[in-house]
């Protein structure tokens, strides 16, 4: 039975001991290393035997929810199955003895994946060109924005600066215009989930560089008038950007090519079930449409006949540039590129599938048993919105009680307080590796929580009773500041 | 179907409970012209027999040459513990810690890391990690800006032998926000920067000074009277480094007599494979007084309602989700499963491990150098101090050198004439603790070889 507490590795260091079976030779740090410019005393780091350090870090993983252990119905973030095969294989050693910039004689098994992967990304996106270079969602958005700038100023249109996103955007939207040195123009969505046309007209211009969309969008809905919306953008002289946080939800269904888009990043640690791994690595790969083939970011893989070769600078000199010191999160793009051959054109069309089958289902399941959707006369997409305005008037229990609670029941909590627009939200993706008595036993423990609201609200307010913790203090951690450990210290 | 566990009749019931005819209709919002019925351009689906078979193939084709590139990723050996645990589902499968309560062993590993990674750069405090060294580097100087308030300039001093591809994705980074990343010159001789070059700037407005130890060519930086110099400029001092050297070299946080202000570097030395490149990990450590100055997931130690010790992300009034447009940075991940690995390895090894690491791999540079400058056409570039890494002059062209090597399965260094072509023919070579007397032989025949045949042609 796994502990509820584990010590600190440090708490476990004796001087002397440590896995010595791991450590090369020893011998004198090379003399003519001025002494000046050493180090002088040696570096808090624990000194524990190798079985010390497995058994620590595993009683470590132990404390953690995870998609192998438990149902994480997470909106907005897609946490499905992440298939053993993906990480065995490319984890191959000839993949991870590769040197980045070793040469690409040898490297033409690597660059073959990565280009029949870009290959792959176009068709599923209906876009031009693809680049796999950004390394988590967030920088696939900045490599995004930063291409539809430098679109503009390459047109010498250079009052473009305005960058459009609806209030239901995720935060990385705006924080992410204001990287690229853009002004955030937020406009309203309008009761039914769709975006207010008028708004948007009234805030395009000469000044419009683009907008981002997700489509569905955060509110769990498809944004019906998309074809509207492209074409009022498109007439002011902007671009569309298609945050693909929710491409799962349209696989094989529809293309963000086809919907007027002319950049999108895609979330491969999302739909193409790449590991989240506690919190990355992601992989934001960004897709164009023809006007912004010549900026997407470097490096890419070209082919010359049976060669494959990196495309530089010298192939594209209107490039955006470099995101990172190599080839981006290279191994993340293996795993999404097996993950894509395993599942092959029907299984992908499947996903959008069974992921829009299971929301439906789960909805229909919890407004049964008494929960209120947000946008009840909507179609669900692949996730959908429960709003506990109701259950907090009346019973003062909050979307994030019902979160916690559900922690004890032993199902990871839905995404809360986002979209910042719903109040009291709970933001509900099941994914279409989940089955069916996995959804039912979710809805299960909602009908407990119901009926405890109603009995005990007290219960929830305190939640979770059965975790590692309890409800932690907050205002305490970012008060008094406890960031590194020093020997003698407890919390 | 690949990783879906529906039954017909599973369908059937959910579709019953929806109240919808088919899956076809719940996608009845879209618009008919949108929809597409079939994905052209993506291949058949296949066994995980059958990939397994495709990906060992593509693999073995990569073979596995005995490598000697370093600039910026390096080889060092990574115990099977790590990557053991690591790819455990519990840490491999888990989403970001928001939910504290369902994450304490991702919190308390951050925890652990960002301790260990505090002390090994001498600094106050770190972050849960960036993306990679050079996007670390984008961040920091980004991060320089809003922490000197002092400084209206937005004007960066970085010597151009500051790892080449960290400068071009900070200026792809940072240049949008109006940042300007001006050169400093290093001496040909010794292929350092020269403090004296800083001193010329006095009287400018400058927001940093980025220095980097060893530099790019492995040589190692008078990194006290530099961050003096910076000082006096009234700059912040952004140093980029190799964890590994810090087990010998003196950490930024003592550098001068103020110590670095900003640390940054890449990760992927402790317990990362190559791996083409990715994924890596970026590390960024601080003074206290800018912690709130400084991008990315931070956790604290705080207690429950009990009383208990718990850990939580913390500050998170700087990031993207709750301040949006106004965030220190978009950056909504960090490269935890990475971090995670990074810990465990800096366990593994401790301080004795990481310090005989450090020393073998200058040790063998040492025994490379010496071997590859015995070679007829072959001589050192600098006479400076280095750690593992030194770069070598050339009497012709590197490239059809280095060819000729891969074809004898050896990956030669890292050929400068792109990025330095001042330098002439020159070549940045690097041995870790993972070579061999007998691997850095090879090497040196091999090389001779290729040499005595070019001149030869």
């Amino acid at each position: 039975m796994p502990q509820r507490s584990e010590k600190l590795i440090f708490e476990y260091s004796r001087p002397g001991r440590g896995a010595a079976g791991q450590w090369p030779a020893r011998a004198e740090v090379p003399a003519d290393l001025p002494a000046t410019l050493r180090r002088r005393t040696r570096p808090l780091l624990p000194e524990v035997s190798e079985l010390e350090a497995v058994r620590h870090f595993t009683r470590l993983s132990q404390l953690n929810f995870s998609i192998d252990t438990h149902f994480y119905p997470l909106g907005s973030c897609t946490m499905k199955y992440n298939p053993k095969a993906c990480n065995q294989y490319a984890m191959l050693p000839g993949f991870l003895a590769r040197h980045p910039l070793g040469p690409e004689s040898r490297g033409q098994g690597f660059l073959a994946c990565m280009h029949e992967l870009q290959e792959m990304l176009k068709a599923v996106t209906g876009m031009r060109g693809v680049s796999l270079a950004p390394m988590a969602g967030a920088q696939g958005e900045f490599a995004g924005v930063a291409m539809i700038r430098a679109y503009h100023r390459a047109r010498g249109d250079l009052a473009r600066n305005e960058i459009i996103v609806p209030e239901a955007a995720h935060g990385t939207n705006p924080a992410t215009a204001t990287m690229c040195g853009c002004v955030v123009r937020e406009i309203p969505v309008r009761a039914d989930g769709d975006v207010d046309l008028d708004a948007l007209k009234a805030v395009v211009g000469p000044n419009t560089a683009g907008i981002m969309l997700t489509n569905p969008s955060t509110l769990g809905v498809f944004e019906r008038r998309i074809k509207e919306v492209a074409a009022i953008v498109h007439a002011a002289g902007g671009l569309l950007y298609y945050d693909g946080a929710n491409l799962n939800a349209i696989l094989g269904k529809v293309r963000p090519g086809d919907m007027g888009f002319d950049v999108i990043h895609m979330n491969l640690h999302k739909t193409f079930s790449t590991p989240h791994g506690g919190g990355g690595p992601g992989s934001g790969a960004v897709g164009v449409g023809e006007r912004l083939l010549p900026f997407l970011p470097i490096p890419l893989v070209g082919r010359d006949g049976e060669h494959y070769r990196w495309l530089s600078e010298r192939d594209l000199p209107q490039s955006i540039g470099r995101l990172s010191a190599f080839m981006g999160n290279a191994g993340v793009l293996l795993r999404a590129y097996v993950y894509m051959r395993m599942l092959g054109r029907e299984g992908m069309s499947r996903v959008g599938d069974y992921a829009t089958l299971n929301a439906n289902y789960l909805l229909a399941k919890l407004t049964q048993a008494g929960y209120d959707a947000a946008y009840p006369e909507r179609r669900a997409s692949h996730e959908f919105i429960i709003t506990a305005r109701r259950q907090a008037r009346e019973r003062q229990v909050t979307a994030m009680d019902i979160a916690k609670r559900l922690l004890d029941y032993g199902f990871h909590a839905p995404t809360t307080y986002f979209p910042l627009l719903v109040p009291e939200c709970l933001l509900i993706e099941p994914t279409e590796t989940e089955s069916r008595e996995a959804l039912d036993a979710f809805v299960e423990a909602m009908v407990k929580i119901a009926q405890e609201t109603e009995s005990n609200p007290q219960l929830l307010k305190e939640a979770p009773h059965s975790l590692p913790v309890r409800r932690l203090d907050d205002v305490r951690a970012a008060r008094q500041l406890d960031l590194v450990w020093r020997p003698g210290t407890a919390a | 179907m690949p990783f879906i566990p529906h039954t017909d009749d599973d369908v059937r019931e959910m579709l019953a409970a929806i109240g919808a005819p088919s899956i076809e209709a719940l996608f009845d919002e879209i618009p008919r012209e949108l929809r597409i019925q079939s994905l052209n351009g993506v291949p058949e689906g296949l066994s995980e027999l059958e990939i397994g078979r495709l990906m060992s193939e593509r693999a073995r084709q990569d073979g596995r040459p005995l490598n000697f590139i370093g600039a910026g990723a390096y080889e060092h050996h990574i115990p099977s513990a790590v990557w053991a645990i690591v790819s455990r589902g519990e840490i491999y499968s888990a989403y970001t810690p928001y939910q504290a309560e369902a994450s304490q062993g991702t919190l308390q590993s951050i925890y652990e890391y960002q301790t260990m990674m505090a002390s090994l750069t001498g600094m106050q405090v770190s972050n849960a990690t960036l993306y990679d060294g050079g996007s670390a580097l984008a961040e920091a100087a980004l991060m320089a800006v809003r922490a000197h308030r002092k400084s209206a300039s937005q004007r960066l001093l970085v010597p151009a032998n500051v790892h080449p591809h960290y400068r071009k994705v900070a200026v792809t980074t940072a240049g949008n926000q109006g940042l300007v990343f001006d050169p400093l010159p290093w001496l040909r001789d010794s292929g350092r920067v020269d403090a004296a070059a800083l001193a010329r700037h006095a009287g400018e407005d400058i927001t940093a000074v980025v220095i980097q130890q060893p530099n790019f060519f492995g040589a190692i930086e008078d990194v006290d009277a530099l961050t003096d110099a910076a000082h006096a400029l009234g700059a912040l001092v952004i140093a980029v480094v190799n964890p590994t050297s810090l087990a010998i070299l003196k950490p930024p946080g003592e550098w001068g007599a103020k110590g670095a202000d900003i640390v940054v570097g890449e990760g992927q030395p402790l317990g990362v494979p190559l791996s083409s490149g990715g994924p890596y990990f970026g590390f960024m450590a601080t003074r206290m007084e800018y912690v709130r100055q400084m991008p990315g997931r931070i956790v604290g130690r705080t207690v429950d309602l009990d009383g208990r010790e718990g850990f939580a992300l913390t500050l998170q009034a700087r990031e993207q989700h709750i301040r949006r447009g106004k965030a220190t940075s978009n950056i909504c991940t960090n490269q935890g499963l990475l971090m995670t690995a990074a810990t465990i390895y800096l366990s593994i090894m401790g301080p004795e491990g990481l310090e005989r690491v450090a020393t073998q791999s200058a040790l063998r540079t040492r025994e490379l150098v010496a071997a590859l400058g015995r070679v007829q056409g072959v001589r050192r570039a600098f006479e400076s101090p280095y750690f593992h890494e030194a770069v070598l002059q050339f009497d012709r062209p590197v490239a059809p050198v280095l060819r000729a090597l891969a074809e004898r399965d050896i990956i030669g260094g890292f050929d400068l004439a792109d990025d330095y072509p001042e330098l002439g023919a020159a070549l940045l070579v690097c041995a870790t603790e993972t070579k061999t007397t007998a691997d850095i032989e090879r090497y040196a025949a091999a090389l001779a070889e290729a040499l005595r045949a070019a001149r030869a042609a």
